[in-house]
């Protein structure tokens, strides 16, 4: 088994949003909407400023409140721990878009509630997402964290990491590189 | 100092700036699904303690409302819905974890259960009335012999409903105003309000108004202790908890919340109650009014601060 993981270097990071362009392109997203974003952290006071950007999207997390709260299981666990919405068990209850802490969920407009897939469908080809395929800096990496050898695996075991609030229990696997 | 931008411009529908997934159709059902909660609890818990003649609108006639009522929660609910034609798939399944799910299907035992309730009574109400056909007849008649059982089966169902309102929201650790297991006990508690309120307004029998009323004072007090330790219990947690106590404690919420659901819903009823308790003379109305509006008005409230407190992305907030 395999378990899907992006990890995304603060330090590499220059908030281009070539990231949130290719998703939108990549899986058709609605004008308007969008399964990923650039946060702008900014520390400090003029001139001595410092700033930290993230690329973020659905978290995939291991214990996600939103498989937890949906009450026809359209939101489950895929292959390598990815979390998907099957669109025609969603009613649009919208009870998993107030369970994500992250707020990465949105209804699309056919009704259905959409959010990031890691690309599964690129991933399934051995690709990595469009987000990651696009990256002009080479910020994001995606790999198998089962994989000892992968990219991923070795970067984690390296670099000094976070992952956004921890403490909402979620197991977020979205890491981000500090 | 720190300031945070999206700075490629999210804005969802829905989820940006505040969310706002649930409007006006998620509190009318929890306040429709609490009211009847109460009617049903008491309904079957009067006549268990052989007191359907002697409170007669408590047993045989709050409970003819409520199918009307649970219908136009759920029209409510199906119109929140934004996948509508899939529906159906709440049936397919039964899941332990998700609350709503076992909403969907507890709503499966009380609808059912009610409209048999209602049927065994209804020729005690309407001498006149007329099953038409003789096999409907013969099945209400065989189903009067069940009417204890029916009894239990409401209060535990309606024990069950009323909580489940609460539960529903307090599952949610992403609305740190929703994440707290006072929620379930405290919608419970006004959802016994709110249908002993009901019941007052439409019973003719002095003792039973007052007898109602004694309880609603009972039930009125446990949930003004809920509310204060509920706000207890967030100054206590963690910093979003705090902050969420914060919309209410001079924050956005505070004049309506106070004013509307904790002054007019919950201390003028109590004090209205216990002056009748005295022998002043009240209209019952009065209370009774009070505490329905209070009821409808705090499940707006909670829906709503729910959704305003977040964890991430507290740009309202940065503005302040």
């Amino acid at each position: 088994m395999a378990r899907y993981a992006m990890a995304i270097d603060t330090k590499r990071c220059v908030g281009c949003a070539d990231c949130v362009v290719a998703c939108q392109t990549e899986n058709n997203v609605p004008i308007g909407y969008c399964r990923d974003w650039i946060v702008q952290d900014t520390y400090g006071e003029y001139p001595n400023l410092s700033m930290e950007i993230r690329s973020e999207r659905c978290n995939h997390c291991d214990d996600s409140p939103c498989v937890r709260c949906c009450p026809t299981s359209a939101s489950h666990y895929a292959e390598g721990g990815i979390v998907l919405v099957t669109h025609d068990e969603c009613i649009g209850c919208k009870a998993c878009i107030t369970s994500c802490p992250y707020d990465a969920r949105y209804v699309h407009p056919e009704g259905y509630i959409d959010k990031c897939t890691f690309c599964i469908h690129r991933v399934k080809e051995g690709e990595d997402p469009a987000c990651v395929a696009v990256c002009p800096t080479h910020c994001m990496i995606f790999g198998d964290l089962d994989d000892k050898n992968s990219e991923i695996s070795k970067v984690l075991r390296s670099r000094k990491y976070k992952t956004l609030i921890p403490e909402a229990g979620t197991k977020p696997h979205v890491f981000y590189l500090l | 100092m720190k300031e945070t931008v999206i700075t490629s411009g999210r804005m969802n529908p829905g989820i940006d700036p505040v969310l706002h997934a649930w409007g006006w159709e998620i509190p009318i059902y929890l306040f429709l699904g609490g009211v009847v909660a109460g009617i049903l609890f008491f309904a079957g818990l009067y006549y268990i303690r052989g007191k359907s003649e002697q409170y007669k609108a408590t047993v045989k006639i709050a409970p003819l409302f409520v199918p009307a009522m649970l219908s136009i929660g759920l029209l409510a609910l199906f119109l929140d819905l934004t996948h509508k034609l899939y529906f159906w798939r709440l049936y397919t399944i039964i899941r332990w974890e998700s609350p709503m799910s076992w909403g969907a299907w507890i709503l499966m035992i009380v609808f059912p259960l009610s409209l048999m309730w209602i049927a065994t009574f209804i020729e005690d109400i309407f001498p006149n009335w007329d099953w038409k056909f003789n096999f409907v007849k013969k099945t209400v008649t065989w189903l009067t012999g069940f009417q204890k059982w029916m009894a239990w089966g409401l209060i535990i169902t309606s024990l069950i409903l009323g909580m489940y309102t609460g539960i529903l929201l307090s599952a949610f650790n992403a609305r740190p105003f929703w994440n707290t297991a006072i929620l379930g006990p405290l919608f419970l508690v006004s959802g016994l309000s709110t249908g002993t309120a009901f019941i007052m307004l439409i019973s003719k029998s002095h003792e039973e108004k007052s007898k109602l009323g004694q309880i609603d004072l009972v039930l009125i007090a446990i949930e003004i202790f809920l509310i204060i330790h509920m706000f207890m219990g967030f100054l206590a947690s963690t910093e979003v908890q705090i902050h969420a106590a914060h919309m209410f404690l001079g924050g956005p919420y505070t004049a309506v919340f106070w004013t509307f659901v904790f002054t007019l819903g919950l201390i003028v009823p109590f004090i209205s109650e216990a002056l009748e308790l005295k022998g002043f003379k009240i209209p019952v109305v009065i209370p009774a009014m009070l505490v329905l509006i209070g009821g409808l008005i705090l499940r707006f409230i909670v829906v709503d601060a729910g959704q305003s407190s977040r964890w991430l992305y507290k740009f309202v907030e940065q503005l302040q």
